[in-house]
């Protein structure tokens, strides 16, 4: 299935991925396009998340608001039986979860979604510009992941370090979602 | 903005991840297609609107995406309990002075 | 020099740093620091507004945010004109402009001041007893004219230039209020390390420590403590500290709304700072320290310029160096102007008396007054002041009657007392209580968790409200969760303490009808309209309150509601808790839309979602139609050509060799499962488990009662996995509907449902010459009409990357949906693009496409259907599994006025002159003679020119439309009557060849 850029062949279409290279900075905050990367929405019974977590390498997270993470493989809780796979290497996700007999369900979805990393030490004041979770770090530490909303857009949010938040969209919300975070990142250095 | 306790994500989130789905307790038939036209009015039309305690479907949409059933006070807007669908109504409900 | 009536010495700005500014054209010079209003009175000037009905001179009431008349315009630039500013809320910067409002030509003469010699006219209840009749000088003269006249201010006629930002924000505890009990148990809670929020609306923190130079806490004068205090705050990582920030909203669960005005006080901004801010705070604990507001006294012509509360006759001088007069009288019903007067004797004012309506007060400031040299006289009421435009002289009488005395002053300070500002406490649902010793509204039974502490507790004293602050605070944070203070409760040496004083009308407030005792400045509500209502019948204070407007102006009544309820008390013969209090409701105070609206301004007002493919139609020239939050293409005009003519060159274009066409905005859902096939069975009319693998079928979703809720093509991957399309409009809601039936009704299934909307671009490749340009492009799947026939599915690669290939049409032409990953949507549709080139393809956009499909008679759920259509009514019975023996919407349409005779149903509609293009929602009828009103009989659902048909086309939703084949039937419209027949809904290639041409 798909496959990040760097993986097709000389003569295939060129991959323009939305929002490329987009980045703002302001004071103490930064927010930057991420580049592309796989990502597989993965369903499944609890029955099934062992043998999937062996497949794709890295422990599948059973707690709500949680995320596992591992070499550039990154498994977020979405729900009780939905997980966010992300794999920045652009290593083949499905390949591995095809590897796997047990019931579930996994779905390509690398073009879908656009990331954003917002960093410094006022990330979680400008995500808060439109974020209604309490982004402390004790309401949200580090490894904190769930879906939630940005403004008037569903987002995906993860926290990857005490500054530094992984931001995810939906390709044709990328525009809204950064044009907000520019706007949120320049009165939050403020 | 209220604060609902998502029964599948073990804490109180903010409403706007929410969205509410209507009456709870309302079962669809498992042989639908022989229900009486009474039985479907009942089913399909009729909602109790009660003031006071209303036991009611809300979906985590912006969250886990699950649905759940609230109890709720439609006249203070007080969210009474959550729990995760599927669950029987529950009989006594945290707090009751009856 | 910052004004006449500076004082050296006196307050506390630097008058080194002096600011010019501006009023009515009148330049003049304030210091940095000072109000608006402050840097007014430094210069003399009390005329600063005209009242709402009457037109009157008004003046400063006040120091702060319950201010009633001085209401004015500050004008930055042409855009920036904002109205209803209160003077004493808007800080001085160099440069500012201001104006009054509601007068005309000038602030000293004002034509509509002839509204308060025709006073009789405007009595309480004016406005329901005259706008009543005749209705038609709604329109010519109520709206235009009195509005005009009554009006507020103007409003800016140019977009607002600024900008305004949001802040979601949690602690343990959040404080609102920043004077001595804010400061206090912000202290107590910030000590064990909860998260605290303090807010306070002025600029400067203390409250009334800035005018209560009695005050000493911890060894220090309390303005300076305070500052101390503040200072430790904010050095905090724990604590936020919010300064002209106002708490304007208290609602469930502690969520309090907040506005911080960044940079309405900065001479020039910049762009980087927002106008304002909005702050979503969620608190766990929220501790309210709102204080308490001075109340006037209610007596004839008391609102004259220089009339004053006594509390803001001290913070101008206290705080600003300001002396409101040279020659001032006093009012009072309680010790606290007492205060005022001695701070201003001691500044060097002359103090033309003390009239105090008390009998026998005693206590250490009027013994200080009378020390000072000041006339006191006990049992005395101020029963007018004179003057117009300023006030002049006050006529002081007995309160039981007898000689009258005018003493000449230029200004009148007043108090009548306290009230304790339990809005907020209000607004969050609690219950305030009356206390009948100290006549006063307090908290009473609570409704969140929170708590109020100091004045607005109805707590006297200085010493008492910091204990309690001080408990509050460090209660509040250990009940969110916080360890144990550690720190050291502040230390008052030295306070000032008042209580009571009176509510309701002083004697000189009538009971003369022509007497204007004003209760509320702002609405020009006087004490006579409050008794003119209870004698016209008003019992309930909601009543009054809406029959006199009193307490319903943009300062909510903040002085009048208390004086007005025990007016309406006394008349009534009732005690105060038997009437009752008005509801308090946010905003506190008023609040921008800029505000509200925040970041949701231009581009972010909505999300304007836009396909892969976007750029290249914009390059093309494309021109755009909203759908949904969607931009798509809606047709592709060459030079010199109008929409008709472009839409006809596409459609023709697409008859004839082959189109492209942008689909990547319809829905797609993938259900994935060993169930799958079950659930589609659940969720669609159609038939599922026989779909071979490879194959596509349109389906039908309905909802429980039977009628069509979406559709879409469906195309089996493989034997657990479909490929599901709805409609643009519809995907969320598609994506909702069945994720609500798979969790709640149908959780056995092993299935899952993910949306892939975005994963897929999705060009349509539609006409003659289809497969010849998708041909040369693909890799690894056989194309042959027998290897691929219509409606069938491929998974392969397209210029080298994955593709899932549909053949299928919404054309009747043979036809191709190329699904590529998003990020290859763009160049696939170029190379296709370029391979079309050979075979004189076009780009068409959404009318196109909607022309094409109704010449073929392909319905589109919400166009042709509108929520009330069946699939028997849509001629699409064809599509309902007649075995099944269940799905989603099976029962409803058994339901008896589901299978009754004459329902409307979907028909073609030809018009006679084949030249006419019917109107989409138009009505049809049977006999265009019958009188009106006519039997409609249906209407239109889709109309459009044919250039392929040579005519013009129509689908109609028809009353027993598929008997009426051959029939006449009538369109009425204002230019005439349009004869139609009903058709069948194919108008194009009835067989059907063309699918396989």
């Amino acid at each position: 299935m798909t496959k990040a850029a760097a993986k097709t062949s000389a003569s295939s279409a060129e991959r323009r991925p939305a929002q490329a290279g987009r980045s703002v900075s302001a004071k103490n905050v930064k927010v930057e396009v991420l580049p592309p990367a796989e990502r597989v929405s993965l369903r499944a019974p609890e029955a099934s998340i062992a043998a999937l977590s062996k497949a794709l390498g890295l422990t599948l997270p059973k707690s709500p608001k949680t995320s596992a993470s591992k070499a550039g493989r990154m498994a977020l809780w979405l729900g009780p039986d939905e997980w966010f796979l992300i794999d920045e290497a652009g290593k083949n996700l499905l390949a591995d979860c095809a590897k796997v007999s047990a019931l579930h369900s996994a779905v390509g979805i690398s073009h879908r979604n656009v990331a954003f990393e917002v960093t410094g030490p006022a990330a979680a004041a400008a995500i808060n510009a439109g974020c209604p979770q309490d982004l402390s770090l004790e309401a949200f530490p580090v490894g904190a992941a769930s879906r939630t909303v940005l403004g008037k857009c569903e987002i995906l949010l993860l926290r990857t370090a005490a500054n530094a938040f992984w931001v995810e969209c939906w390709r044709s919300f990328s525009d809204y979602v950064f044009t907000f975070l520019s706007e949120a990142a320049s009165d939050a250095a403020a | 903005m209220l604060l609902i306790r998502c029964p599948y994500c073990e804490e109180e989130r903010p409403e706007l991840e929410f969205r509410n789905a209507g009456e709870a307790h309302i079962a669809r038939s498992a042989n639908m297609a022989g229900e009486s036209d009474d039985d479907f009015e009942k089913f399909f039309f009729i909602r109790s609107n009660p003031k006071g305690i209303i036991y009611e479907r809300w979906r985590h949409i912006h969250g886990c995406a699950r649905f759940f059933n609230a109890v709720r006070d439609t006249v203070t807007d007080k969210f009474v309990m959550t729990y995760k669908a599927g669950e029987p109504k529950p009989s006594k409900l945290p707090g009751a002075v009856k | 020099m910052s004004g006449a009536f500076r004082i050296p010495r006196a307050g506390r700005l630097s008058q080194a740093k002096t600011a010019r500014f501006s009023f009515d054209g009148q330049s003049y010079t304030g210091i940095e620091g000072d109000t608006l209003a402050s840097a007014l009175l430094a210069n003399g000037v009390h005329l600063v507004g005209r009242s709402f009905k009457y037109h009157r001179p008004r003046g400063f009431l006040s120091a702060g945010a319950e201010e009633p008349n001085a209401l004015v315009q500050v004008e930055r630039d042409a855009a920036r004109k904002a109205p209803n500013i209160r003077a004493t809320v808007q800080e001085l910067y160099d440069g500012l402009v201001a104006q009054s409002q509601n007068r005309w030509p000038s602030l000293a003469f004002d034509i509509g001041a002839v509204n308060d010699i025709a006073s009789p006219l405007f009595s309480a209840g004016f406005y329901y007893k005259t706008f009543m009749w005749p209705k038609a000088a709604w329109k010519s003269l109520y709206e235009p004219k009195i509005r005009a006249a009554a009006g507020l201010g103007v409003s800016p006629d140019k977009p607002d230039p600024d900008h305004y930002s949001s802040r979601y924000a949690h602690c343990d505890v959040l404080v609102l209020g920043g004077g001595a009990a804010g400061i206090t148990a912000a202290l107590a809670a910030a000590e064990t390390g909860a998260r605290v929020i303090l807010a306070d609306e002025q600029a400067d923190f203390g409250g009334s420590l800035r005018f209560e130079t009695g005050a000493k806490i911890d060894g220090q004068d309390g303005y300076g403590w305070a500052q101390a205090a503040i200072a430790k705050l904010k050095g905090m990582d724990n604590v936020r500290v919010l300064s002209r920030t106002t708490a304007f909203g208290y609602y469930a669960q502690n969520f309090v709304g907040l506005v911080e005005r960044v940079s309405d006080h900065l001479q020039s901004p910049g762009h980087d700072l927002p106008r304002e801010r909005l702050w979503q705070v969620r608190a766990k604990r929220v501790v309210l320290a709102t204080g308490s507001i001075e109340r006037h006294m209610v007596f004839a012509d008391n609102d004259r310029p220089g009339i004053m509360l006594a509390s803001a006759a001290r913070i101008y001088l206290n705080h600003y160096g300001v002396a409101v007069g040279k020659n001032v009288g006093v009012y009072t019903a309680n010790d606290s102007a007492y205060a005022a007067a001695i701070d201003l004797k001691k500044a060097g004012v002359n103090i033309a008396a003390i009239v105090d309506l008390r009998d026998h007060p005693t206590g250490p400031v009027i013994d200080e007054a009378r020390a000072l040299g000041i006339e006191v006289n006990f049992g005395r009421a101020v029963i007018r002041a004179g003057g117009k435009l300023r006030v002049t002289s006050m006529t002081v009488q007995p309160k039981n009657g007898g000689g009258e005395r005018t003493i000449p002053v230029d200004a009148i300070l007043m108090s009548a007392g306290w009230t304790p500002s339990v809005h907020l406490f209000s607004q969050s649902r609690g219950k305030v209580a009356f206390n009948d010793e100290t006549k006063r509204f307090v908290p009473g039974i609570y409704a969140q968790d929170c708590i109020s502490v100091g004045a607005c507790n109805g707590t006297d004293g200085l010493s008492a409200s910091i204990d309690e602050a001080y408990a509050a605070g460090a209660k509040a944070a250990k009940d969110a969760g916080a360890k144990t203070a550690k720190g050291t409760k502040p230390k008052v040496d030295a306070s000032e303490s008042w209580s009571r004083g009176m509510l309701g009308a002083a004697p000189g407030a009538g009971p003369d009808k022509t007497v204007k005792a004003f209760v509320d400045f702002q609405n020009d509500v006087a004490a006579k309209d409050i008794r003119q209502a209870v004698h016209e019948g008003m019992r309930s204070i909601e009543h009054v309150k809406r029959f006199t407007t009193n307490g319903m102006a943009t300062d909510q009544g903040k002085t009048s509601n208390m004086h007005g309820l025990a007016i309406a008390a006394e008349t009534l013969g009732k005690p105060i808790p038997e009437v009752g209090l008005t509801t308090f409701r946010a905003p506190y105070t008023p609040v921008t839309f800029g505000a509200i609206v925040s970041h949701a301004r231009g581009p972010l007002f909505d999300p304007t979602r836009k396909t892969a493919i976007h750029p290249w139609a914009e390059a093309q020239g494309a021109v755009f139609e909203d759908v949904g939050q969607w931009k798509r293409a809606w047709y592709f005009p060459k030079a010199g050509e109008d929409m008709h003519k472009a839409v006809d060159r596409e459609c023709v274009a697409v008859r004839t060799n082959a189109g492209l066409f942008d689909a990547s905005t319809l829905g797609k859902i993938e259900v994935v499962g060993p169930d799958a096939a079950k659930f589609m069975e659940l969720l669609y009319t159609n038939p599922w488990e026989k779909l071979e693998p490879g194959r596509c079928r349109y389906g039908i979703m309905l909802r429980e009662d039977g009628f069509i809720y979406d559709d879409g093509v469906v195309g089996r991957l493989a034997p657990d996995r479909f490929h599901v399309t709805t409609t643009t409009g519809g995907a969320p809601r598609v994506m909702n509907h069945m994720e609500d039936y798979l969790q709640t009704e149908f959780p056995h299934l092993n299935v899952w449902l993910t949306s892939i909307t975005e994963q897929w671009a999705v060009i349509a490749v539609q006409g003659p010459k289809s497969r010849d340009i998708i041909a040369p492009l693909v890799e690894g799947i056989d194309m042959s009409d027998e290897a691929l026939p219509h409606m069938s599915v491929r998974e392969g690669k397209i210029c080298g990357v994955p593709t899932r290939l549909f053949r299928m049409s919404f054309t009747g032409e043979r036809g191709f949906e190329v699904n590529v990953p998003a990020d290859y949507g763009q160049t696939v549709w170029e190379a296709l693009w370029a391979e079309g080139q050979k075979h004189g393809a076009t780009a068409y956009g959404t009318e196109a496409m909607h022309v094409l499909r109704a010449e073929k008679g392909y319905i589109i759920v919400g166009q042709d259907t509108d929520g009330t259509v069946t699939p028997n009514d849509a001629g699409l019975d064809w599509a309902v599994g007649k075995k099944k023996t269940d799905f989603v919407g099976i029962r409803g349409l058994t339901r008896p006025d589901l299978v009754a005779k004459g329902r409307k149903q979907l028909v073609g509609l030809k018009t006679k002159d084949p030249k006419v293009v019917l109107e989409e929602g138009a009505q049809i009828v049977a006999d265009p003679k019958q009188a009106i009103p006519m039997k409609m009989i249906g209407h239109v659902t889709s109309s459009y020119w044919s250039q392929n048909c040579g005519r013009s086309i129509a689908l109609a939703l028809v009353a027993g439309g598929r008997d009426r084949m051959g029939e006449t039937l009538y369109v009425p419209m204002p230019n005439g009557v349009i004869e139609v027949e009903v058709t069948g809904m194919v108008f194009f290639d009835e067989t059907g060849g063309r699918l396989n041409d």
